[in-house]
C-alpha cells in the first residue's frame, strides 16, 4: 500500500465547513419549525396537585400544551431502564412528563408548542402548577439514612448494592490480607459533582411525512440508532418508517449517550400528532437542571501494605450518588470499582458500592465515566502509602506495577461489558520512565528548594490510570466504491467533534489504496447504516475503525478479483495505488478502481460512457457463468462488523507541578505532562487534541467545577457565571509523549483515546497540592477558599 | 411609543449585504441572525454572555450577539463567521484554526474566529499573553485551548505574509453601506 | 432563555429619554450596554414592562478629561474609557480597574455608567468611584442632581437612582499630586467577578511619606467599602508601614458573606492581603508620579 495515511497527522476534513459557518447543528435545521419549551419543576421533591393552563391559552402564537394525561400508550410509561443489572434491584426511571411526583428541580411537567421559542416561554410562564411539598433528600450520606425517601418504594434510597471480591493468590480475602499486612491505613475521600457541559445543549427536531406515514428525527445525540428504536417503540411505528440522524453535534462527553431523553420521544410524537415540524433546542439553564451530572462519590478506603509499599489488601466502600433516576443503570460505579485498580496488581481486593437516590439531577456517564473517581481513590492511596513509608511516590507505584511480560493480565473482576477484566497489553514501567523524564521528576526537589528560598511554594504530583476502551458489543462499517471512483464509507455510530470523518477516511484510504479526497464518510445517519451502538467509552476508533477496515478488506478482495479477471492476472499479484489496480511491478497493466466498480455491476442500461463497459453486449462477462456469479452480489461494496471478545486497555500517566500562593491560596498549574499509550495512533494530531481537551476538563474538575446543591435541592450555580468551566487562562500548556503498545485484540492494533486526558487529573493535582502544602488532600475539587480553610485547620 | 407586540422593520448590513427583517423589540441579535436572516453560523451556547460562542463583529468590534437586541443595532454593520472568508478563500484566522487543529466539535469556533479576527486587526503581532487575554472570554469544552492559542499566533504569521487587504467589518465604511442594493439570500 | 415582552422606547435625545422614563415610572428600565441587564432578561429574572434604549442618544456618548477629573457619559463603553490616554493621564485608576472588568468583548459593549447604576458589590467600577469620591449625575424631567458616590451605592444591586431618573454621566476626580492608585483582585477565573478586590489610593508628601491612604474593598459588603488607613499607615514611607496594623484596620471594617465560591473567613483574610498588595502598588506608583513632578 503506497497510499499510507494511517498514522499521519492528516488535517481534518470537517473543518472546511465548521470554520465557515456551514456546519449544520441541530438548531440550524428546520427554520420554519414550531418551537417547544417545557414547564419544569422549580422544586426538588413535590407532588403535583393540579396543573392550570388556562392563563396560557390566550397567548398569541400558542399551538399546543401537553401534560402527562395527554400521553398515549407506551409514551405514558416510564422511560426505559437502558442497562439492567442484577445488582440494580431498585432501578427507577422518570416519566417523559411528570405523572404525579417530581423528584428533582428541572423535571419536565408540561410541554408547550408555539410559533417560536419566545412565545413558548411566555406560555410556560403563565402555566400554574400547584404542588404539595415533600421533603427533599440531598447528599448521599443523608440519603442513605433512609429517613426520607426519593421513591416511596425504595427503602433506604438504595438503588443498587454490589460487592466484588478478588482473593490474593494465596487465597486470602482482602480483610485477611489487610489484617496480616505489616502496615495499614484507613481514610475517607470525597469527589464532588460536575457535568459534561457540551457547548451545544441537547436538541430534537422532528418532521412527520403524512403522505409517506414516516417520521424523520434529528437529534443532538451520541446514538442515533438507539434513539430510532426507542422512538419507533414508544410511538408504535414500524422501524423502517422512522429515521434518526445526528447532524453536526456540538460536543457530547457522555450526556448525549443517554436516550431517549423525554424530548426525543415527545417532540416526534407531537410532530406527528400536529402534522407540523417541531424543534426543541435545550437552553443552558435547562441543560444544568434537566440533563445529567456525574462524579459525586464518598469513598472509604482500608489498605494493607508491606515495607516496599506493595499493596497486600485493599478494601474500598463507595457511596455513589445516582441522583433521582437510574436510566443508565449502574455503569458509573461499576467502572469506578473495577478501573480503580489501574496499572497495579493488588494482593487482595474487595469493593462494595451502594448507588443512592437523591433529589438531584440524574447521574450518567461524563467523559471518564467513573474512572476519575476510581483513579483518585487508588492514586491517593499510593501517595498515602508513600508518605507513610517515607518513600518516593513513583517508587511505590513502580513496586505495584503489572510487569510488561505479565499480559494478558486478569484482574479477576467483571467489567462494565459483563466480561472479565483482562488487560490486553501495556508497558507501565516504560510509561513511568518517560513521564519522569518529561516532567523532570528526579530534579524537582532542587527546584522546590530554590522556589522555597524565594518564598514560593511549589509541589509535584503524579497519577496513573488504565482505561478499558472500545467496549462491545459491536459496530459496523459499509464501504461502497461507485462508478465514478468515489468511496462512500458509513458507520452507525455518531460524531461529536472527534474527527471521525477524517480518521475513518484515513483508514479507508489506506486499506483501499485510494486518495483520501475520493473518500467520504457518514456517521450517525440511520438511513445509511442502521446497526450501531453509539459513541461512548472511547470506542469509536476501535469499533468502527476496525469494522470499516474489515469492510474495506472485503471490498479490496472483490476489487482484486474483478480486476484480475479483466487484466488476466493473478489477484495475488495486484496492488491498488492512488485508486488504480495494477500488477505489482508492471504499472502499465492496470485498471482504475472506478472501472472495477463499473464491471462489478452488470448493467442492462448504460447511463454514461464509462458504464457502457458493463452492459450486456459489451463482451465483458463470460458466457459460461451468470452475470452475477454464485455467492457474489452486484456492486463494489462491502459491509462488515467488528465485535471484540473484550475491551482493550489503554493507559497513561500524568504529572503536574503546581504553585500555591502562601497568602491568597491561589493554585496555579506551572507544568502539566502526559504520557499516553493508546496503541497504534491513526492520527497523532487528533489524539493529541483529545488529550488536551480531556486534561482541560480534568483541570475544571480538579480546581473549578462543582454542582452546588443546597439543602432544598436547589442547584445554586446553574449558569456559566457560577459553574466555572475553565477559560484559556485557566488551562496550562500540556506537554505530551506517546508510547505505542499495540492491542493484540483488533486488526488495527488500536485502543481508544477519547476519555484518557480527563481521567487522572484530579488525582494528579491533589498529589501536587499536597506536596506543595504538606496538607493531606482528600476532597476534590479544591478552591483557594478550600485550601485556605485547610491551612487554618492545620494551624489550629 | 410601542407595545410588546410591535414589530420593527430593521436594516442591517450583514457581511457586506443589506438585510432587512421585521422583529419584535425583544429579538436577540443572535436569534435575528440565525432565524430571521438564516445565518446559522453564529452559535448560541449560554444566552447569558459568558461562553462567547455568539460573538460577532458590530461595526468591526466583537460583541456578544446574545446580549444585544437586534433593534438596538438597526442600521449598523455586522460581520459573522460566514463573512470572514474573502472571495471564497478562507481568511488567515480560518486557515490557521484548520492548520493547528484549533477546533473539534466546532460549536464555539465561530465566536473564537470573530474574536481573533478583530484582535489581530488591532494587534497584528501579539505576544503570548496578549493572545491569551484576547481569547479569554470564550469557552471551549473540546480543545483545551492550546491549539486555539497556537492558531491565533499562526494566523498572525499568515496575515503578515499576505499583501494588505481590506479587513472584514471595515469594508463598508468606505463603500457606503446603504446603497449597495444587493440582497442576501432571504432564508 | 428568551427575554419576556416589553414596550420599547428608542429616544434620540436625553429629553426624549427622560419623557419616556417619566411616563414609565417604576416600570421603566434603561438599556445602555445591556451586558448585565440582558442576561437577567434572558433568564426572566427581571421583567420591566418599559425598556428605554438610550443607544441612539448621541449626546450621552461622551468622555471628557480635564485637570479636575474625568467625566464619563452614559454611553461611553468600558473599552473606550480603557483605551483613552487622556482619561488614564488624569486618573490612572480607571484603566487599572477597567482591565479587570469581565472580558475584552464584554467591555466593548458594557458602559461605565451602567456598571455604576447596576451597583454590584462585586464590580470594580463602583469601588473605583467610591475610592476617588466621585459622583453620578442623575437627570429627570425638569432637573438634575449630582449624587456623591458615598450616597449613591445604597445596597447590593441598589443605587440611589429613582424611577424616572437617568444616569447621564459619572465624574471621577483627577489623581492628586504625588499620588498613586492600584487595583488588585482575586477571581476564580480570569475575568470573573472578584472573590475579593481592592482599589487603593495613596498620596505622599514631599519626602515621599504617606499622608493619605485609602482603599475601597470589593465583594465584602453590601457595596464598595471605603476605608481610610492613613492613620494606620502613619506618616512614613511605604517601606516602613506596619502592614499588619493596616490590614487589621481594613479587615475590621468589612462584613463579608459566604457564598459558593468562598467562605466569609477567606474573604476577610484575602481582603487584608489584597489591601497590603494594592497599597504597596499604589505607593510605588505615587513615588513614580512624584518623580515626574
Amino acid at each position: 500500500m503506497t497510499t499510507k495515511l494511517f498514522g499521519e497527522p492528516v488535517r481534518r476534513r470537517e473543518d472546511a465547513r465548521l470554520v465557515t459557518g456551514q456546519g449544520r447543528y441541530l438548531d440550524d435545521l428546520g427554520p420554519g419549525a414550531l418551537a417547544a419549551a417545557f414547564v419544569r419543576s422549580p422544586h426538588a421533591h413535590a407532588r403535583i396537585r393540579d396543573i392550570d393552563v388556562s392563563a396560557a391559552l390566550d397567548v398569541d402564537g400558542l399551538v399546543a400544551i401537553y401534560t402527562w394525561e395527554d400521553l398515549p400508550g407506551a409514551l405514558a410509561e416510564p422511560l426505559p431502564l437502558l442497562i439492567p443489572h442484577p445488582a440494580l434491584t431498585h432501578g427507577r426511571t422518570a416519566y417523559p412528563l411528570a405523572k404525579d411526583v417530581v423528584r428533582h428541580v428541572g423535571e419536565p411537567i408540561v410541554m408547550v408548542v408555539a410559533e417560536d421559542r419566545y412565545i413558548a416561554e411566555d406560555a410556560c410562564a403563565l402555566i400554574d402548577v400547584e404542588y404539595e411539598f415533600l421533603k427533599p433528600v440531598v447528599g448521599v450520606e443523608e440519603a442513605v439514612q433512609g429517613v426520607h425517601l426519593v421513591h416511596e418504594d425504595v427503602p433506604g434510597n438504595v438503588g443498587a448494592h454490589m460487592v466484588q471480591e478478588v482473593p490474593s493468590r494465596d487465597g486470602r480475602s482482602a480483610a485477611e490480607a489487610i489484617a496480616a499486612a505489616p502496615h495499614t491505613l484507613e481514610f475517607r475521600l470525597d469527589i464532588e459533582r460536575s457535568a459534561c457541559m457540551p457547548l451545544e445543549g441537547k436538541g430534537v427536531y422532528a418532521r412527520w411525512d403524512a403522505d409517506d406515514q414516516s417520521l424523520r428525527v434529528y437529534s443532538s445525540t451520541q446514538t442515533s440508532t438507539s434513539v430510532r428504536m426507542a422512538v419507533a417503540a414508544k410511538l408504535g411505528l414500524p422501524l423502517p418508517k422512522v429515521e434518526v440522524i445526528a447532524p453536526d453535534v456540538g460536543g457530547g462527553f457522555g450526556v448525549k449517550i443517554v436516550h431517549p431523553w423525554p424530548e426525543e420521544i415527545l417532540i416526534p410524537w407531537a410532530a406527528r400528532l400536529l402534522d407540523r415540524e417541531i424543534k426543541w433546542t435545550e437552553d443552558r439553564r435547562e441543560h444544568f437542571v434537566s440533563s445529567a451530572h456525574e462524579r459525586a462519590q464518598v469513598q472509604h478506603v482500608r489498605v494493607g501494605f508491606d515495607d516496599e509499599g506493595r499493596v497486600l489488601g485493599l478494601d474500598v466502600t463507595i457511596l455513589h450518588d445516582n441522583g433521582a433516576y437510574t436510566p443508565y443503570g449502574i455503569i458509573v460505579p461499576i467502572i469506578t470499582s473495577t478501573q480503580l485498580l489501574g496499572p497495579y496488581k493488588i494482593g487482595a481486593y474487595r469493593v462494595e458500592f451502594s448507588s443512592i437516590y437523591t433529589n438531584t439531577v440524574q447521574v450518567t456517564p461524563y467523559r471518564g465515566a467513573g474512572r476519575p473517581q476510581g483513579v483518585f481513590c487508588m492514586e491517593r492511596t499510593m501517595d498515602r502509602v508513600a508518605a507513610y513509608l517515607g518513600r518516593d511516590r513513583t517508587e511505590v507505584r513502580a513496586a505495584n506495577f503489572i510487569g510488561p511480560d505479565e499480559f494478558p493480565y486478569d484482574q479477576g473482576l467483571i467489567f462494565q461489558d459483563g466480561r472479565p477484566l483482562i488487560y490486553d497489553s501495556g508497558n507501565y514501567p516504560e510509561s513511568l520512565r518517560m513521564l519522569k523524564e518529561l516532567i523532570g521528576w528526579d530534579s524537582f526537589p532542587e527546584m522546590k528548594a530554590r522556589a522555597a528560598a524565594d518564598g514560593r511554594r511549589i509541589g509535584i504530583g503524579v497519577g496513573c490510570y488504565v482505561e478499558g476502551t472500545g467496549v462491545g458489543p459491536y459496530e459496523g462499517g459499509h464501504v461502497q466504491v461507485t462508478s465514478d471512483g468515489r468511496v462512500h464509507v458509513s458507520t452507525g455510530l455518531t460524531s461529536q467533534g472527534q474527527g471521525h470523518e477524517t480518521v475513518f477516511a484515513q483508514i479507508a484510504a489506506t486499506e483501499l489504496g485510494v486518495p483520501i479526497e475520493k473518500v467520504s464518510v457518514v456517521t450517525g445517519d440511520t438511513r445509511r447504516f442502521g446497526y450501531a451502538v453509539g459513541t461512548f467509552a472511547s470506542r469509536a476508533a476501535v469499533m468502527s475503525g476496525n469494522a470499516i477496515a474489515l469492510a474495506c478488506r472485503k471490498v479490496r478482495e472483490k476489487a482484486l478479483r474483478i480486476a484480475a479477471d479483466a487484466l488476466e492476472a493473478d489477484p495475488r499479484d495486484l496492488e491498488i495505488t492512488d485508486g488504480i489496480v495494477h500488477v505489482a511491478g508492471t504499472p502499465s497493466a492496470s485498471i482504475p478502481l472506478a472501472t472495477v466498480a463499473v464491471l462489478s455491476n452488470p448493467l442492462r442500461y448504460a447511463f454514461d460512457e464509462e458504464t457502457k463497459r458493463a452492459t450486456q453486449f459489451s463482451g465483458a462477462s463470460s458466457m459460461d457463468r451468470p452475470p452475477v456469479d454464485e455467492g457474489e452480489e452486484p456492486g463494489l461494496e462491502g459491509r462488515d462488523y467488528y465485535s471484540p471478545i473484550r475491551s482493550t486497555f489503554a493507559s497513561g500517566m500524568h504529572a503536574a507541578i503546581v504553585e500555591t500562593d502562601p497568602e491568597t491560596a491561589e493554585i496555579t498549574i506551572l507544568r502539566y505532562a502526559v504520557v499516553h499509550d493508546c496503541g497504534k495512533l491513526i492520527n497523532p494530531m487528533i489524539v493529541e487534541g483529545q488529550i488536551h481537551g480531556g486534561v482541560a476538563q480534568g483541570v475544571g474538575g480538579a480546581l473549578y467545577e462543582k454542582m452546588v446543591y443546597d439543602e432544598y435541592g436547589q442547584l445554586l450555580n446553574a449558569s456559566f457565571m457560577d459553574f466555572l468551566m475553565p477559560y484559556a487562562t485557566e488551562v496550562p500548556r500540556i506537554e505530551t509523549a506517546h508510547l505505542e503498545t499495540p492491542s493484540p485484540l483488533n486488526p488495527l492494533g488500536i485502543k481508544g483515546a477519547g476519555e484518557a486526558g480527563v481521567i487522572p487529573v484530579s488525582a494528579v493535582i491533589a498529589s501536587a497540592v499536597e506536596d506543595a502544602e504538606a496538607i493531606p488532600i482528600d476532597r476534590m475539587p479544591i478552591s483557594p477558599s478550600d485550601l485556605h480553610t485547610l491551612r487554618l485547620r492545620l494551624a489550629r | 411609543m410601542s407595545d410588546a407586540t410591535t414589530r420593527y422593520a430593521i436594516t442591517l448590513v450583514v457581511n457586506g449585504v443589506v438585510r432587512e427583517a421585521e422583529v419584535p423589540a425583544r429579538r436577540l441579535l443572535s436569534d435575528c441572525l440565525r432565524h430571521d436572516l438564516g445565518l446559522t453560523g453564529t452559535h448560541v451556547g449560554c444566552e447569558h454572555g459568558v461562553c462567547g460562542a455568539c460573538t460577532v463583529l458590530l461595526d468591526g468590534e466583537p460583541v456578544r450577539s446574545c446580549l444585544t437586541f437586534a433593534v438596538t443595532v438597526d442600521g449598523h454593520e455586522i460581520t459573522t463567521v460566514e463573512g470572514l472568508a474573502r472571495d471564497g478563500e478562507p481568511s488567515p484566522v480560518q486557515r490557521a484554526f484548520t492548520e493547528c487543529h484549533g477546533l473539534q466539535c466546532g460549536f464555539c469556533t465561530p465566536g473564537f474566529l470573530c474574536t481573533a479576527t478583530a484582535f489581530l486587526r488591532e494587534n497584528p503581532t501579539p505576544t503570548d499573553e496578549e493572545v491569551l487575554e484576547a481569547v479569554s472570554g470564550n469557552l471551549c469544552r473540546c480543545t483545551g485551548y492550546q491549539n486555539i492559542v497556537k492558531a491565533v499566533h499562526r494566523a498572525a504569521e499568515i496575515q503578515a505574509e499576505l499583501p494588505t487587504e481590506p479587513q472584514p467589518g471595515l469594508l463598508q465604511a468606505e463603500n457606503g453601506s446603504g446603497d449597495s442594493g444587493e440582497r442576501g439570500n432571504t432564508a | 432563555m428568551k427575554p419576556p415582552p416589553f414596550d420599547y422606547h428608542a429616544p434620540v435625545s436625553v429629553d426624549e429619554a427622560l419623557e419616556a422614563l417619566a411616563e414609565a415610572g417604576p416600570h421603566g428600565k434603561v438599556l445602555a450596554g445591556g451586558q448585565s441587564l440582558i442576561p437577567l432578561l434572558n433568564m426572566r429574572l427581571v421583567a420591566p414592562s418599559q425598556l428605554v434604549d438610550i443607544n441612539r442618544v448621541g449626546e450621552l456618548d461622551t468622555l471628557t478629561a480635564d485637570a479636575g477629573g474625568v467625566r464619563v457619559g452614559a454611553l461611553a463603553r468600558h473599552a473606550t474609557v480603557e483605551r483613552s490616554a487622556e482619561a488614564a493621564a488624569v486618573q490612572p485608576l480607571l484603566r487599572q480597574a477597567l482591565a479587570l472588568v469581565a472580558h475584552p468583548v464584554i467591555r466593548n459593549r458594557g458602559t461605565v455608567v451602567g456598571s455604576l447604576v447596576h451597583a454590584d458589590p462585586s464590580a470594580e467600577m463602583p469601588a473605583a468611584l467610591a475610592l476617588l469620591g466621585g459622583s453620578v449625575r442623575l437627570a429627570r424631567l425638569g432637573g438634575e442632581r449630582e449624587v456623591a458616590a458615598a450616597d449613591f451605592f445604597i445596597g447590593p444591586m441598589e443605587s440611589a437612582i429613582e424611577p424616572g431618573e437617568l444616569a447621564v454621566s459619572a465624574f471621577f476626580p483627577a489623581l492628586p499630586p504625588r499620588s498613586g492608585t492600584a487595583f488588585r483582585e482575586v477571581a476564580r477565573r480570569h475575568g470573573d467577578y472578584a472573590v475579593a478586590g481592592m482599589a487603593a489610593l495613596v498620596t505622599l508628601d514631599e519626602d515621599l511619606r504617606i499622608v493619605s491612604a485609602r482603599v475601597a474593598c470589593v465583594s465584602v459588603g453590601p457595596g464598595p467599602v471605603v476605608v481610610d488607613v492613613s492613620d494606620a499607615c502613619g506618616r512614613r514611607p511605604a517601606a516602613s508601614v506596619p502592614w499588619d496594623a493596616v490590614t487589621a484596620a481594613v479587615r475590621d471594617r468589612i462584613d463579608p458573606d459566604e457564598d459558593i465560591h468562598a467562605t466569609a473567613e477567606y474573604r476577610r483574610h484575602l481582603t487584608g492581603v489584597l489591601a497590603e498588595r494594592a497599597l504597596k502598588d499604589a505607593a510605588r506608583n505615587a513615588v513614580t508620579e512624584a518623580a515626574h513632578e
